[in-house]
Parts: structure tokens; C-alpha cells; sequence
């Protein structure tokens, strides 16, 4: 009458997607050092990892049948892994586009687009962080000072996204600030990127949210 | 003859059902293979024997009304003879299509069946019958809420504090004097007088007490003896207090064999006891008589032989199969369906030992404690209320007339 608890395979999930996550780091740093054949093996690396996130994210799935008797909704379990998924997908594709481009990064927003990629990994990770108490919530019967505990976590959390949102503000003020020197093209692709990068610490930020979902009931 | 039919069945017992009482602490890592087996014979053997008469007597003349049988006592012989086969066979096509049907229902609907075909429907004791049918869809509620409850309470004074392994520590020989005390308690009030011991009510209570505490004791020293590498708790926060837990799971699966052989080994004996009765008294049907304890023994050593040749398979596969289940849930599953099966022992109503506990396992998961669970299960309990009776009866229908056929 036991059936495998979904937590395990969700930890796994999320663990998959954030090393996808983490290489935007090394990533935007080929880039901006204009090593762009470094940069398009690290493209391919977070391919590969989307995939592999892919593949858990099925398994999951499938083994979720309606019949499971859970102390969390099964819709929110799969909510969770839905966003988990997004935050992969969302990296493989703002990295195809800078690779895809062999965008240039001017010299003037470098430093604060590292920054800004800095602190939507982190969010990622913090997400991560906190998908991984889910297996003592459970054996805590969700109750108590462990649910304070995560509470925290997804304070630190919304705390970690604002700060990626100041950053991407001051970004997009610094890019406005050179745009008429730059090709508009690429100036339009610049936008976007920073937009995607700010997307990763959003939906980081949405799987946290989904999660303290399962707190208040 | 029935000695031979009474023992397959407490075989068939043996290998299915223990290993499924068995099975949550192999499960959970607090007994090994090894352990798990010589502890489940022993209790089982000790339950049996001490506290089994109750629904031994239940089984043997609480369904049928064997005084309506009058001048015809060879009658009940074939009739438990055909239960004893029916429910047998039954439990053996029912395993080899993999339905999970209680040992329990299979007798008792086969002694229904041929009491109120063989013999007629008015020797059929059908307020019993009642009875029987009521407590089988109570006591997985009732083992459900006391799971429920036990597990709440773990959760308020062990989980949710500042240092739960010292919590843990505190009141970890609390729950096993709980345990102690209700298998000590349930036994001296009913078991006893089976073997001739009786005793008035404060000095139950005070023998109860007495073993609880010795029994705490013991669990005690077994506590200060584990080791706690703060390493474990690293991955798990919790890996340390759970082994505290491991502890009380091998005192609640002792409880489990104990209520286990208590009640279920009825299933088995009771008609042989039934057999026996006619027999000794040279055809009389004697419904005053007690239970011979050589009878009770005997279904205890049915068990134990079926544990040792086969049980250890199913517990393997039934232990492999529920890691999911830590020794803090286990505890309050296994101990919330161990005091509703002693209770019922007590009250003489046989039930099933594998409802009760997936009952107390739900009870647990609604408390929000176990990952997932199949609720699938449900399903075949109903199942078990709607086909097993029919069929343990119609079986035995046709074997009683077969041997009615044979021998007169």
C-alpha cells in the first residue's frame, strides 16, 4: 500500500535543473571575455542538463497516479515541478540566443550583468534549498517549527529576487544609456537577455511560492 | 484429520499474515531479517497460547449454535472440517491471483455457509454474525484514529521541539510502557483464565503496571546504548531521533505478534478445537468445556512453522517494499492496530490483522506523516467484506455435503 513518495524524485528534479542554472555564471563570463568557443560547449552542457531535467521531470509524472494518497495535493506537486522545468528551459534558451548571436557584452554593463546573473542563481539555489526541506516537512507532519523554518527561506527568497530586480533596473538604465552607440539589433537582444536573466530569479522565486502553498493548509 | 487441516491452515497464517505484521519494522531497518522471524515466533507462539482463547471459543461455538445440533454432533465435525478446507483453498487461489483477502473472512463466512446450509438458518448465531461483520469495518477506524492520535502526539512532544532527540530520549520509554502495559493488561483480563489463572481486577492492574515498567526499563538501557554520529543528521535532519524510534518499532512489532497470534491463530484452531471437543467427549457436543491449551499450541506452532519455511519471503519483499515508512510512523501504525486487534481478542471478535493495520497506516497519513500512499488498497478491503465471505461459504457448502456424503 506504499507508494513512492513524489519528494525524492522533485529533489532530484530541482537539483538537475540548478546545475543547469549555475552554469550561466561560467557562461556569461566566455561571453563577455569573448571566448565564444567555450562559451558554445557551456551552450551545449546546459543543453544537455535541459534534457536530463526533461527525462526526471516525465518520470515524476508518471509516477504520479491519481490513486495516490498524499499529505500534499498532487497538483501542487506537479505545479512545483512545472515551474522547476521552466527555470531550466528559461536557461537554455537565453543561453542559445547569446550563443547563437555571439553576442558582444559592452564593457560598460559587463560587471553588473555578472552581478545580476549572480543573484538569479542564488535565487535559484535558495529555491532549491528550500525544495529540499520537503522531505522533513513531511516527517514533521507539516506543522511547527520547521514550517517557520522554511517560512524563512521563502522570505530570504522574495528577498534574493528583489535584489535581482534592482539590479536588472539599473542594467537596463546603464544599456539606455549607450543604446544609440550600439547596433539596435543587438541592442534589442541585449534587452531581451537581461529580461530572460530577470526571468530565471522569477520563477525561482514562483517555485519557492508554490511550495509555501503546501504550508498553509 | 483436522489436526492435519488445522495446521495448514496456521501455516498458511504463518507465511502470509506475520510476515506482514513483520514487515513494517524489517521495513524500517529496526529489526533485522534474523530478529524479525525469531521475535515473531516467539510472540506469536505466546499470544496464541495466552491470549487466544477468547476468539478460539468465538470461532468454535459463538457462530453456529451447536446445541441445535442435538443427536447429530458428527455433523459440526464435517462442517469445521469443510470450513477449515474451504477457507484453506480459498486463501490459496485467492494468493495466487495476488487479491490480498483476509484469513479471518475466509473462515468465518465458510462456517456461516455450511452452519446455515448444513445444518440450518436458525442454528446460525446471526446476532454474532452481526457482531463480527460490525467489527470488521470498525476496527480499522478504531485502529485508524488511535494511529492518528499516537502520531499527533509524537509530532507535539518529540518532532516539533527545540532538540527532538532528546525528546525522543524522554519519552520514547513512556510509549513502551504504553505497549507493555495494554498486551499485559488485555492478557491478564482474558487470556489468563485459558490457562487457569485468575486474578482480581486492581491486582491485574498492578501485574500490568509492573510489566510496563520492566519492560520500559529494558528499552531504556537499549537507548543509552545507541550511538548518534551527528553526521547522519546532516542529509536527514532527523536521522538520529528516527533511530531512537527504531527501538520502540522492535517493542510495538512484539506487540504485533503478540496481538497477531492472539487473535488469528483462532482461525486456524478454532475448529480444530471445535473437532476435538466432539471427539474427546465421545460424541457429545460439550459447549461448556474450555479450550485445551495443547490446541492453542498447536496453531502457535502451525504459525511459527509457516514464518520459518516461507514468511521469510514475504517479508523480504513486503519490508523492501515499504521504506518509505520511518520507525516514528511505523510506531504509531503498528501500535494503533496491535491495541485494536488485542481489544478485539479480548472481546472474542475475530477480525483481520492486515485491515487493522492498513487502517492505522491511513490513520497516520492523515495526519499528513507518510509521503504517499495507494489508496488502491481501500478498494480491496471492500472487496474483501463483498467476495470473501460468499466464497469462503459456498466452498465449504459443497465440501461439508462431500463429506456428509463420504462418511454417513
Amino acid at each position: 500500500m506504499f507508494a513512492e513518495s513524489p519528494v525524492k524524485p522533485l529533489q532530484g528534479h530541482i537539483g538537475k535543473v540548478h546545475e543547469c542554472v549555475k552554469l550561466l555564471a561560467p557562461f556569461f563570463k566566455a561571453v563577455i571575455e569573448k571566448n565564444y568557443t567555450q562559451a558554445a560547449t557551456l551552450q551545449k552542457e546546459i543543453h544537455n542538463l535541459e534534457v536530463e531535467a526533461d527525462d526526471l521531470k516525465h518520470e515524476l509524472r508518471i509516477h504520479l497516479p491519481n490513486s495516490l494518497f498524499m499529505p500534499m495535493p498532487r497538483e501542487r506537486i506537479l505545479d512545483i515541478v512545472t515551474n522547476q522545468d521552466q527555470l531550466a528551459n528559461k536557461v537554455k534558451h537565453l543561453t542559445g540566443i547569446v550563443s547563437l548571436r555571439n553576442m558582444a557584452i559592452p564593457d560598460e554593463i559587463a560587471e553588473m550583468l555578472q552581478l545580476f546573473v549572480e543573484s538569479s542563481i542564488a535565487a535559484s539555489r535558495q529555491a532549491k534549498r528550500i525544495v529540499n526541506e520537503l522531505d522533513e516537512l513531511v516527517e514533521v507532519g507539516f506543522r511547527g517549527r520547521e514550517v517557520n523554518a522554511v517560512e524563512e527561506m521563502v522570505n530570504d527568497l522574495d528577498k534574493i529576487e528583489y535584489e535581482a530586480d534592482k539590479l536588472e533596473h539599473q542594467i537596463n538604465n546603464a544599456l539606455f544609456l549607450i543604446e544609440k552607440s550600439l547596433n539596435p539589433v543587438d541592442a534589442v537582444f541585449l534587452y531581451r537577455v537581461i529580461h530572460e536573466v530577470g526571468e530565471v530569479a522569477d520563477v525561482a522565486q514562483r517555485v519557492g511560492a508554490r511550495l509555501e502553498l503546501l504550508l498553509a493548509r | 484429520m483436522a489436526v492435519v487441516f488445522g495446521l495448514f491452515m496456521a501455516w498458511g497464517i504463518g507465511a502470509n499474515d506475520v510476515a506482514n505484521a513483520m514487515g513494517t519494522s524489517v521495513g524500517s531497518k529496526a529489526l533485522t531479517f534474523r530478529q524479525a522471524v525469531i521475535i515473531a515466533a516467539i510472540f506469536e507462539c505466546a499470544g496464541a497460547v495466552l491470549a487466544g482463547g477468547e476468539v478460539t471459543k468465538t470461532i468454535r461455538k459463538g457462530i453456529v449454535d451447536v446445541s441445535s445440533l442435538g443427536d447429530t454432533p458428527e455433523l459440526l465435525v464435517y462442517g469445521m472440517l469443510a470450513s477449515l478446507l474451504a477457507a484453506g483453498i480459498w486463501l490459496l487461489v485467492a494468493t495466487r491471483m495476488g487479491w490480498p483477502v483476509s484469513t479471518t473472512h475466509s473462515i468465518v463466512g465458510a462456517i456461516v455457509g455450511f452452519g446455515a446450509v448444513g445444518i440450518g438458518m436458525e442454528a446460525v448465531q446471526w446476532g454474532k454474525v452481526g457482531t463480527i461483520a460490525m467489527s470488521w469495518v470498525t476496527s480499522p477506524l478504531m485502529a485508524g484514529a488511535i494511529a492518528f492520535a499516537l502520531f499527533r502526539s509524537i509530532q507535539k512532544l518529540v518532532i516539533d521541539t527545540e532538540d527532538p532527540i532528546a525528546m525522543a530520549k524522554k519519552y520514547v520509554p513512556y510509549y513502551i510502557f504504553l505497549v507493555g502495559f495494554t498486551m499485559a493488561m488485555v492478557t491478564l483480563l482474558k487470556g489468563l483464565k485459558h490457562v487457569g489463572v485468575k486474578m482480581p481486577f486492581e491486582q491485574n492492574v498492578m501485574y500490568a503496571t509492573l510489566i510496563g515498567i520492566i519492560i520500559a526499563l529494558i528499552g531504556t538501557v537499549m537507548i543509552k546504548r545507541l550511538k548518534f554520529p551527528p553526521k547522519a543528521d546532516k542529509k536527514f535532519h532527523y536521522a538520529n531521533m528516527e533511530k531512537i524510534f527504531g527501538v520502540l518499532m522492535i517493542f510495538t512489532a512484539i506487540a504485533m505478534a503478540f496481538a497477531h497470534g492472539s487473535n488469528d491463530v483462532a482461525n486456524a484452531i478454532g475448529p480444530v478445537a471445535a473437532v476435538f471437543g466432539i471427539v474427546q467427549s465421545a460424541g457429545d457436543i460439550v459447549s461448556k468445556s474450555a479450550t485445551p491449551v495443547w490446541i492453542l499450541v498447536l496453531g502457535g506452532g502451525g504459525i511459527v512453522l509457516g514464518l520459518v519455511t516461507y514468511g521469510h519471503k514475504v517479508i523480504a519483499t513486503v519490508g523492501s517494499g515499504i521504506s518509505e515508512l520511518t520507525p516514528s510512523r511505523g510506531f504509531a501504525a503498528t501500535l494503533g492496530a496491535a491495541v485494536t486487534v488485542v481489544i478485539a481478542s479480548g472481546t472474542g471478535l475475530p477480525i483481520s490483522t492486515t485491515h487493522t493495520l492498513v487502517g492505522a497506516v491511513i490513520g497516520v497519513g492523515l495526519a499528513r506523516g507518510i509521503g504517499a500512499l495507494n489508496i488502491g488498497v481501500i478498494q480491496t478491503i471492500f472487496l474483501s467484506w463483498i467476495v470473501t465471505l460468499p466464497a469462503g461459504a459456498i466452498l465449504s457448502i459443497f465440501f461439508f455435503f462431500t463429506f456428509k456424503g463420504m462418511f454417513s
